[in-house]
């Protein structure tokens, strides 16, 4: 990546270019260029492609939790049908890469770290074939030990303190808990989550001599490159990917995995193209987990309801010598106040699959519980809890004393509170019941911390008039196309039938990738910046300054003059690279997404079944892209909220540790009677220090505290404070009223 | 999936003849083929009844015959059945994704497996899908698992809702094979796993239903009710069928079927004598949740279907006798 100081983010860039432009097209809520072929399956995902002689693998799983690979017998395997090879070779990778790892995994599928973990590619003509025979394949193994399960509890739990988490400390909490008018200290218990995205991973791997192209489905293709080409110990020069639309990532995608490292060494063994898809239950078993977490929650408040101490401690967990732990405590560094406290997360070794990203780390998991003690306060003090969260702002980052660079957590609870009704809500529980159905209403706060990756764009300003958006930046469903296309379109005042744009291929400049809410921001400051300096020289060309250039559907005006963009051109493209870097605004500033959840929930009074009535959302994240596109990433965090919040929960047999609900049968996503309407406010701000697009992160806002406003609903409905996730009738069942009992 | 030949038949006579040389029929095959792929169960031959005439509702005396090829989706529609069975139809769309039902057929879902996780898993015990290996469930993640019917052997589910409905409904399964035709009153199609989980149902090899019978219509206040995780497309935890009747305040008659709470189609003839004849009341249904669960048994994570059940027919009874007084 050509970098250079300038590129570096270092102060926050007040000019706000893209409100002093003229085409008109940025924020608006545009459908997505490429949402035609999606909605017809003409899209091409990475398992489609029609490669010439492509032979098909299917990789094996281990069936003990733990132990060394000592026999395979491969020759029963080779004399079935269309079978062309069994492979178990040392690069193949035993775990999942972590996000922006850019190096491989841990190797060499000999050991056995997880019940699952794959051992072995069998590869053959067809797909069926090649199951069959994978099925088949039997492979001994040795000393199979017991599967560590998650209880850091226990005496003799290994429990580490991960090496890039520190614990935040100040003051003396324990005092301030002696000290407080009004406390909590509560346990929550959160469960492992899938992705669970619509397209499952997939890879189609050919050589081409010595450079091998991959047609793959992954979120972050400047690091895949580099982590597929440290696997198989040949220069990132040799590999490139290809993916223009991937189907949902989550984090599931991050970092390369089993399928494409397998895929790439069964094709350079066979001379052949092989793809290698994994199946739903496969990509359950293997890929990546969002741990479970363990937390407690101390809250302690003054007589006003002012936190004096706030406590956040954390039990995560991941496989041995695992970098990755959840971070649960990532917002509570900044979103209340509180000067005495004790920030901290502890991972505990398992013997489960890879744990790692799931669509916010950290927040998703972390946020739901703070929300939900918050609650818990707001009770025990007797304010409203949006009156609490009001009190409870901090003027700046407690302990660390770092500015907020803006901040729409009190428009988000207000404008959110009038558009929901909060003025209806209830505030004891058991008050309002329709039907069978016990009713309640409750608020959270959200808030996701902003991330800037390294990014570049090269964008052409094309003779016939025409842009082009060249980087390797993927779209995993978020709509990249759109946003670029708007970013460079309102930039070079094109309107968007003009503007083409080319994402998901390694052999253009490389993007930030898809992961972390940075896609957008990184990758689209990056493009903005190649048409600033378009922008210079088509204004050196008319001799005007740049700041007096307006352009409008392909015109340029200038004191008066207007010239087609054609003329200026005159035969010749111009073609600019803009590149971006995280510099000082994000030393100098805590930059954060906020936004606040209102949830109506009805818990059956016989059953305990908790069912979402509506909700409703509202975000501040900087300047909106796409209104239509932004309020999608808002919707899908909502709904995974609910499916947080209620039925969503990874469960591990205890005696092999193998995954009992491996498919999307019995581990349940909400599905659309789950969710019924949800309501979005997208709240007007720019965030200077954040982007030079004004703009922050979006793309897990929606998730970061949603089930906690589902949780506090549902006491709120019929008094049952479940400390478990997910909230689930049986938990439920123990708390309820009698049900043929009317309320007063 | 292991190569199979698949064969199709064009008549049920035909298709009876050809089980005869070994095989399964498949009709929608929205189950067969999961379990397929899976190797669950891997025949070697597949016959297909899809072009068979099995297809066609037809009335019978004051009854209904519901051809075993007649899709869910078909069955929930038909106006006879929704305005004279209600009940049915309500079970029918409480169970899986339109898709699904526009596929699956009234003699498959009959037949559908449990949804078992240990019995889906090929690296656990289960003595349903083999024999004589044990039961990985009993001692495992059992929470959709039976409480009335288990054994040793195997505890799970027949997870479905619309055998369920048709049990309350007395219907009858109409079955043809080698030695001529055959009826067995729902109630008896189904089997506990006993020592020999293996086997779901009383068909016979070389068997196939051809319909389902509905008896005359019972006039009955009609309600299904299924409790499950999240709104839609998911199991029961526990579900009800209910077909009741009111006279002078009292339930004069009453059937209950009760799915996903013991290993087959639960109705039992001791919890409906309980309420007929009486006023409805609390304690009334109390008393027959009671009766119901006097051999339940919890396997851990499956504990809370107990009290659950009797909640949800408490409610449910709530409902229907309210609505049948009115």
């Amino acid at each position: 990546m050509r970098m250079t100081l300038a590129d570096m983010y270092n102060t926050p860039d007040e000019r706000n270019l893209l409100d002093t432009m003229k085409q008109g097209v940025i924020g608006k809520p545009l459908d997505r260029p490429e949402g035609p072929l999606k909605v017809s399956g003409t899209a091409t995902y990475s398992a489609e492609w029609k490669i010439e002689g492509c032979v098909e693998g299917v990789l094996v799983l281990a069936d003990v939790p733990q132990g060394t690979v000592k026999t395979i017998q491969s020759d029963e395997v080779m004399t079935m049908p269309g079978v062309l090879a069994v492979l178990a070779h040392k690069a193949m990778v035993r775990r999942s890469t972590q996000g922006t790892a850019g190096k491989a995994p841990v190797q060499d599928v000999q050991t056995v770290d997880y019940f699952a973990q794959p051992v072995a590619l069998v590869v053959a003509e067809t797909f069926e074939q090649a199951r069959d025979a994978a099925l088949a394949l039997k492979v001994e193994y040795e000393s199979a030990k017991i599967a560590v399960p998650f209880a850091p509890e226990s005496p003799e739990a290994e429990v580490e303190t991960p090496s890039d988490s520190k614990p935040v400390k100040g003051g003396d909490l324990d005092q301030a808990m002696r000290d407080a008018a009004f406390s909590i200290d509560v346990a929550y218990d959160t469960p492992g989550h899938a992705s669970a995205a619509m397209e499952p991973h997939a890879t189609i791997a050919e050589w081409q001599d010595d450079q091998l192209i991959l047609r793959g489905s992954y979120q972050m293709l400047a690091f895949n490159v580099k982590e597929i080409a440290d696997c198989l110990s040949i220069s990132p020069k040799k590999v490139r990917i290809i993916a223009p639309y991937v189907g949902g990532g989550f984090g599931s995608k991050l970092g390369i995995t089993h399928e494409a490292v397998a895929a790439a060494i069964a094709a350079k063994e066979l001379g052949r193209p092989v793809r290698v898809v994994m199946t739903r239950q496969q990509v359950f078993q293997t890929v990546m987990r969002r741990s479970e977490t363990r937390q407690r929650v101390r809250l302690a408040a003054d007589a006003a309801g002012r936190l004096i101490g706030l406590g956040h401690e954390a039990h995560v967990s991941n496989l041995p010598d695992e970098d990755f732990a959840e971070p649960v405590t990532q917002a509570t560094e900044f979103l209340y106040g509180g000067e005495n406290r004790l920030l901290k997360v502890e991972v505990a070794r398992i013997c489960r699959m890879t744990a790692g990203s799931v669509r916010a780390p950290g927040e998703a998991v972390g946020m739901q519980v703070l929300e939900a003690a918050m609650d818990e306060l707001a009770e025990k003090v007797g304010i409203d809890p949006i009156e609490l969260r009001k009190r409870n702002i901090a003027a700046k980052v407690p302990v660390k004393g770092k500015p907020y660079s803006s901040r729409m957590l009190v428009e988000a609870l207000e404008q959110g509170a009038a558009q929901f009704g909060w003025e209806k809500r209830k505030s004891t529980p058991c008050k309002t019941r329709d039907g069978d159905w016990w009713i309640g209403m409750r608020v959270a706060s959200a808030a996701r911390v902003n991330v800037m990756i390294p990014a570049e764009a090269r964008v052409t300003l094309k003779a016939d008039g025409t842009a082009l958006v060249e980087t390797d930046q993927t779209d995993i469903g978020t709509g990249t196309y759109a946003i670029l296309g708007q970013i460079a379109g309102e930039m070079l005042g094109l309107p968007i039938s003009k503007v083409q744009v080319v994402l998901g291929d390694t052999t253009l400049p490389p993007g930030a990738g898809s992961g972390g809410s940075f896609g957008a921001i990184s990758t689209g400051s990056a493009v903005m910046r190649a048409c600033e300096a378009i922008r210079k020289k088509l204004a050196k060309t008319i001799a005007c300054d740049v700041e007096e250039l307006e352009i409008k559907d392909g015109i340029a005006s200038h004191a008066g003059s207007q010239r087609l963009l054609t003329d200026l051109l005159n035969g010749k493209d111009i073609a600019k690279i803009g590149s971006i870097k995280p510099g000082k605004t994000f030393k100098d500033f805590s930059q954060a997404s906020y936004g606040a959840f209102f949830a109506e929930v009805a818990v059956h009074a016989f059953t305990g079944e908790v069912r979402m009535r509506r909700m409703t959302g509202a975000f501040g994240f900087g300047r909106v892209l796409n209104a239509k596109t932004a309020r999608s990433q808002c919707l899908g965090g909502m709904v995974w909220g609910i499916g947080s919040a209620l039925t969503e929960e990874l469960v591990f047999d205890i005696r092999d540790g193998h995954l009992v609900n491996h498919d999307l049968a019995e581990y349940h996503v909400p599905v659309h009677a789950d969710v019924p309407a949800l309501d979005v406010i997208l709240l007007e701000e720019r965030d200077a220090a954040a982007s030079p697009l004004q703009a922050k992160g979006v793309g897990e806002l929606g998730i970061c505290g949603a089930a906690g406003a589902l949780a506090n609903a549902v006491y709120n409905a019929c008094g049952a404070r479940v400390r478990s996730f997910p909230l689930t009738l049986d938990k439920i069942i123990p708390y309820l009223p009698d049900p043929l009992v009317s309320p007063a | 999936m292991k190569a199979f030949v698949l064969d199709h038949a064009t008549s049920a006579e035909s298709a009876i003849h050809s089980l005869q040389h070994g095989g399964v029929a498949i009709a929608g095959g929205t189950n067969l083929v999961d379990l397929m792929k899976l190797q669950v169960t891997a025949p070697g031959r597949v016959i297909s009844i899809r072009r068979t005439e099995l297809a066609e509702i037809a009335p019978d005396g004051d009854g209904l015959r519901i051809g075993a090829l007649v899709t869910n989706a078909d069955c929930a529609a038909d106006m006879r059945v929704r305005e004279n069975w209600p009940l049915l139809a309500k079970a029918i769309l409480a169970g899986a994704s339109p898709q699904l039902r526009n596929r699956a057929t009234t003699g498959g879902n009959l037949c559908q497996r449990t949804r078992c996780g240990y019995f889906y898993d090929t690296t656990q015990a289960c003595n349903k899908r083999d024999p004589g290996s044990g039961c990985a469930a009993r001692n495992g993640f059992n929470r959709i698992h039976a409480v009335l019917g288990t054994s040793d052997s195997c505890i799970a589910t027949y997870p479905g809702d619309m055998a369920v409905a048709m049990l309350a409904l007395d219907a009858v399964v109409l079955i043809q094979g080698p030695p001529g035709a055959r009826e067995i009153p729902i109630a008896a199609f189904h089997r506990m796993p006993g020592d020999d989980p293996s086997r779901d149902n009383v068909l016979e090899a070389g068997e196939l239903i051809t319909a389902v019978r509905l008896p005359s219509p019972t006039g009955g206040v009609q309600l299904y009710r299924k409790v499950r995780d999240r709104a839609s497309y998911a199991f029961a935890l526990v579900s009800l069928a209910v077909d009741l009747t009111m006279e002078q305040g009292r339930i004069a008659r009453c059937a209950l079927g009760f799915g996903s709470l013991g290993t087959v189609p639960w109705r039992d003839p001791a919890v409906e004598q309980v309420l007929i004849g009486e006023t409805p009341s609390p304690a009334l249904f109390a008393k027959a949740a009671e009766v119901l669960l006097i051999d339940a048994q919890g396997f851990g994570e499956n504990d809370f279907k107990i009290p659950l059940v009797a909640r949800a027919l408490a409610a449910t009874l709530n409902e229907a006798t309210r609505i049948g007084r009115a």
